[in-house]
């Protein structure tokens, strides 16, 4: 299956890529059942009448999950349907236990979507069109590699809420495809619906590609892709499918209409083994559920409870902060951070320094200790003070980053910590005169050069005050000292 | 067959300290014992459990005696069709494939008749998945009909049916999703009513088919049938369908007179190829009616030889997807094989009998691509037409309509072997369950010794104008009903 062709013949042909991204939503209970939906418990602990299918069960929907979808929906742009319905997608696995997958079809949550995913060269909005935004339950998992002549079922997962996001084939190249799931992903956290873990899988993505002479207008046929476990893997599996797909019509052949798995390893696709049955999966309205009917005051209701999404804040940040463009964008790539970051310049005044230490000092700790900033040890508040410090003076610069490492490890107040450690600047006139006259009385012959006139020796003075106050003589009062003694 | 006490006589009884419930649960057994039991029996019942009985019953004595109020059906015995899971016998759906399967829950309606003080005696037989209209197409055995042993019941409720008019419980459970309580009530010379779609909880009810399946109450009497469906009825969180609409007191809507109620007489329930003889008890019937005030006006629902049809492509279709958990994977039998797909093939193909392997695979159809706008879509639109039959004549000012429960009294075991013919015997009731509407049927007369039964139909959540009309006529025909 491994397929080469020419950097010209790859140029001839763009891709065509419609993106459907799955996302665990993150409800205490099962869509239709009470059961739990933790991850990681011992299998099959999170199971009922229901979530197994057992005779007579009948399921109930969860409204908690239906406020979520309808928020990462309208987070989408997209239009939430006042009557949506429920339908049975039926297909025989062991791991489903119905025998069919509670799903939506043809008339799902919400529909007509976008999500803005760069520039274009004109400078207007890239926009890839979301069709749809549907809800569903997942399925249980098989597992085939645990014993050695059985396959295992652990319905834990089964009936855990999920809602599929489905883009218009608006994609062009891997790229983009990154970006629509780096700023998809974005999103979704923003508005706070899901974990968002690929490794968990709370968040599963499925590719359409197809191919077609740049210029062309009709669509070629489409495989889909699975089974990418990170957004890198998608962008890999695109090209590896998009060369494979190249080469096939480079060489008078046609492409088949499959699935595909992406094996990570090879940096192949390989085809799927086909689904128990055929793919006509007998959609039909569940008799079971009635209509979900959400009434407008209802929709409205959540929308107006949206929290700022990240253009809105993109564009805020850059006007009321004055940051650069740069600046905003690590600001405000997750929620929390640019919360945070909001906190700390609101309580301290100036956006600026806030800015430059969440991105330096803070997102290093952050990145190397692996922990998330809503769960880090400095407040917000802590944080504002130390600068308001340095500002005021009562700590140097560089005594303010102990002081900053010290409240990492403690999650003490910088102001406990300044006087615990005695980094506390002195600006005491009498303590830094008596500091300043040692200096001079060290170096007579430097101080006579200085007051000839050799004005870069003030260095000398000041680092030697600085020495003998171990760091913590206020530099201004120093320089203001020094240069009362040489006039004087 | 002399009928014991009734069930509201049964809790009085109980209630003064007369009848205990353990004496009622011995009875009950004693009388299956003489008549179901062994290779002549009926096999009405299949299966029982005489200590949990015996330990229910001593359990609604105790709370008597601690001074509680004595439910409505305290220390009445009954039986539920083996479709309703039950926590301490078996819930087969009279199939192969749940062979010994035991529910770990208990429906909502199994609860609300053991909190009304009733004692579950036995899971009863059925057609396997309640598909079916004589209760032949069970996985053990055919039931016998009590008044001829020659005949069937009726289904796919026969077993239930047949439990009440053999003596041996006053009031049980059936479930309908096509006439399968109405049918084999007709059948056995009872009363069977199925409520309005969404009046009783299914929660629990092994599903045939959703939209249209429905828990229904025989009784001896019209009584009996209306304090069982009094305890079952109502809003059950468990079941979304299962509606919010309060539930009438349908034993005080017994009444003297008929003034005032106008009856619908459907000309197409009453063609030219009816058996006279069931005509004949029709019309005296609705003399009855007339002479109790009632005013009897000829109606139309156009759409009523279109309801088979309809009925086979929705009720199959739904069954073929409700049907598909019986995989093998989890519960109930799974045949041995290498591969998956082969033991997903040899389970359901030894698991299920004719009929129900017929329907999954005529439901399977009409659901597939290319087919589905043909069959199942253009069926739903012509369901909606005979929705609309009922209400055009409802809105016209028709309380009730009036019509024969079924086109024949109960047909010899075996006589039916055409599956079509078999599912023509429900021409007459499948339409309140495509509409949802509730509808009764009770004795009016016999025809060769068998009995007939005649059919009200009402308004959606209007059960209660069923049991004042059913009341009426009961008292009216009074023995005639039994001649």
């Amino acid at each position: 299956m491994s397929a080469t062709v020419g950097a010209p013949a790859l140029a001839k042909y763009e891709m065509v890529v419609g993106l459907e991204v799955h996302v665990q939503l993150r409800t205490r209970t099962k869509l239709f059942c009470n059961c739990s939906t933790q991850f990681g418990d011992p299998p099959n602990r999170n199971t009922c009448p229901v979530c197994l299918a057992l005779p007579g069960s009948l399921p109930v929907l969860n409204e908690s999950a239906v406020e979520l979808a309808t928020r990462a929906a309208l987070a989408l742009d997209a239009s939430v349907q006042e009557e949506s319905v429920f339908a049975r997608k039926n297909y025989f696995y062991p791991d489903l236990p119905k025998g069919y997958q509670i799903s939506q079809f043809d008339k799902p949550l919400a529909l007509d979507g976008r999500l803005v995913i760069g520039e274009q060269h004109d400078g207007s909005p890239m926009r890839v069109r979301i069709t749809r935004v549907h809800m569903e339950e997942d399925a249980g998992k098989s597992i085939h590699d645990r014993y050695p002549a059985a396959s295992a079922i652990d319905l834990n997962r089964a009936g855990t809420p999920l809602i599929e996001i489905v883009s218009e084939p608006d994609i062009r190249s891997s790229a983009e495809a990154g970006s629509y799931l780096r700023l998809l992903k974005q999103l979704l956290e923003y508005v706070d619906v899901s974990d968002l873990n690929m490794e968990e899988g709370s968040l599963r993505v499925d590719a359409n590609i197809s191919i077609r002479e740049r210029g062309a207008t009709k669509l070629g046929t489409k495989t889909e892709v699975k089974n990418m476990n990170s957004f890198s893997g998608v962008e890999r599996a695109l090209d590896a499918e998009f060369a494979r797909q190249v080469a096939i019509v480079e060489s008078q052949g046609r492409v088949e209409q499959e699935t595909l798995l992406w094996d990570a390893d090879r940096g192949t696709v390989r085809p799927a083994r086909s689904k128990e049955g055929s793919h006509d999966y007998r959609y039909f309205p569940d008799p079971d559920l009635p209509p979900l009917r959400l009434t407008k005051e209802w929709i409205a209701g959540i929308r107006d409870r949206l929290p700022e999404l990240p253009d809105a804040r993109r564009r805020r940040f850059a006007t009321e902060h004055k940051l650069s463009p740069y600046d905003v964008d690590v600001l405000t790539a997750s929620p929390h951070i640019a919360e945070y970051f909001e906190a700390v310049a609101h309580a301290h005044g100036d956006s600026k320094t806030a800015a430059n230490w969440v991105m330096g000092d803070v997102l290093a700790v952050l990145k190397n200790t692996g922990v998330p900033i809503d769960r880090f040890s400095v407040r917000p508040a802590d944080l504002a003070t130390l600068l308001d410090m340095v500002r005021g003076g009562a700590v140097s610069n560089s005594a303010a980053k102990r002081i900053f490492a010290l409240m990492v490890q403690t999650g003490d107040r910088p102001e406990q910590i300044a006087e615990r450690e005695g980094l506390a600047q002195v600006g005491d006139e009498a303590q830094v005169a008596a500091w300043v006259d040692e200096a001079i009385a060290d170096k007579p012959a430097e101080w006579q050069r200085y007051l000839a006139g050799e004005k870069k020796l003030l260095g000398v003075f000041v680092g030697a005050v600085m020495k003998r106050s171990g760091g913590r003589a206020d530099p201004r009062k120093v320089n203001q000292l020094l240069s009362t003694r040489a006039s004087g | 067959m002399v009928p014991g006490p009734s069930a509201a006589e049964l809790a009085r009884q109980h209630a003064e300290g007369k009848t205990p419930p353990k004496k009622a649960v011995e009875q009950a057994f004693a009388r299956a014992a003489e008549v179901d039991a062994g290779p002549n029996g009926l096999n009405a019942i299949l299966w029982a459990d005489r200590e949990a009985a015996l330990g229910a019953a001593a359990q609604v004595a105790e709370l008597s005696r601690q001074g509680n109020q004595p439910g409505p059906l305290a220390g009445v015995p009954v039986v539920v069709k083996d479709n309703i899971a039950t926590l301490t016998m078996p819930t087969t759906c009279g199939s192969r494939i749940l062979e010994g399967y035991v529910s770990p829950f208990e429906a909502t309606v199994v609860t609300r008749l053991r909190n009304a003080g009733a004692i579950v005696i036995g899971k009863t037989n059925m057609d396997e998945f309640a598909m079916g209209s004589s209760t032949e197409n069970s996985a053990y055995g055919p039931t016998r009909n009590p008044l001829d042993p020659t005949r069937v019941p009726g289904g796919s409720s026969g077993g239930s049916a047949a439990c009440v008019a053999a003596g041996i419980v006053r009031v049980a459970l059936g479930s309908e999703t096509g006439g399968s309580v109405r049918q084999p009530a007709a059948f056995c010379g009872i009363v069977g009513v199925k409520p309005t779609y969404g009046r009783v909880s299914r929660y629990g009810l092994v599903a045939f088919a959703s939209s249209l399946d429905q828990v229904g109450v025989f009784g001896r009497s019209v009584e009996d049938a209306a304090i069982g469906l009094g305890v079952i009825a109502g809003r059950d969180r468990y079941d979304s369908t299962s509606a919010d609409v309060e539930v009438d007191d349908y034993v005080a809507t017994a009444s003297e007179t008929l003034k005032g109620v106008v009856i619908g007489r459907p000309r197409e329930y009453f063609p030219d190829s009816l058996d006279a003889r069931i005509r004949a008890r029709c019309d005296a019937a609705l003399d009855a009616l007339r002479q109790l005030g009632a005013t009897v006006r000829d109606v139309s629902l156009p759409h009523t030889d279109l309801a088979i049809p309809t009925y086979y492509i929705i009720a199959p279709a739904e069954a073929s997807s409700n049907l598909a958990r019986f995989d093998g994977v989890r519960y109930g039998a799974r045949a041995k094989a290498a591969a998956l797909r082969e033991m997903y093939a040899d389970t359901r193909s030894h698991g299920f009998g004719r009929e129900v392997t017929r329907r999954i695979l005529l439901g399977t159809y009409v659901l597939s691509a290319g087919y589905y706008d043909a069959y199942y879509k253009k069926a739903q639109e012509v369901r909606a037409l005979i929705v609309n039959d009922f209400q055009n004549v409802f809105q016209g000012g028709v309380d009730v309509l009036f019509t024969p429960t079924a086109p024949t009294p109960a047909f010899p075991i075996g006589a039916k072997s055409d599956p079509y013919e078999m599912y023509l015997s429900d021409i007459f009731t499948a339409t309140a369950n495509l509409a949802g509407i509730p509808a009764l049927s009770l004795p009016i007369g016999r025809v060769d010794g068998l009995p007939v039964g005649g059919q009200v139909m009402g308004r959606h959540f209007g059960e209660a104008a069923l049991f004042r009309v059913a009341f009426a006529l009961e008292r009216a025909l009074g023995e005639a009903a039994h001649r």
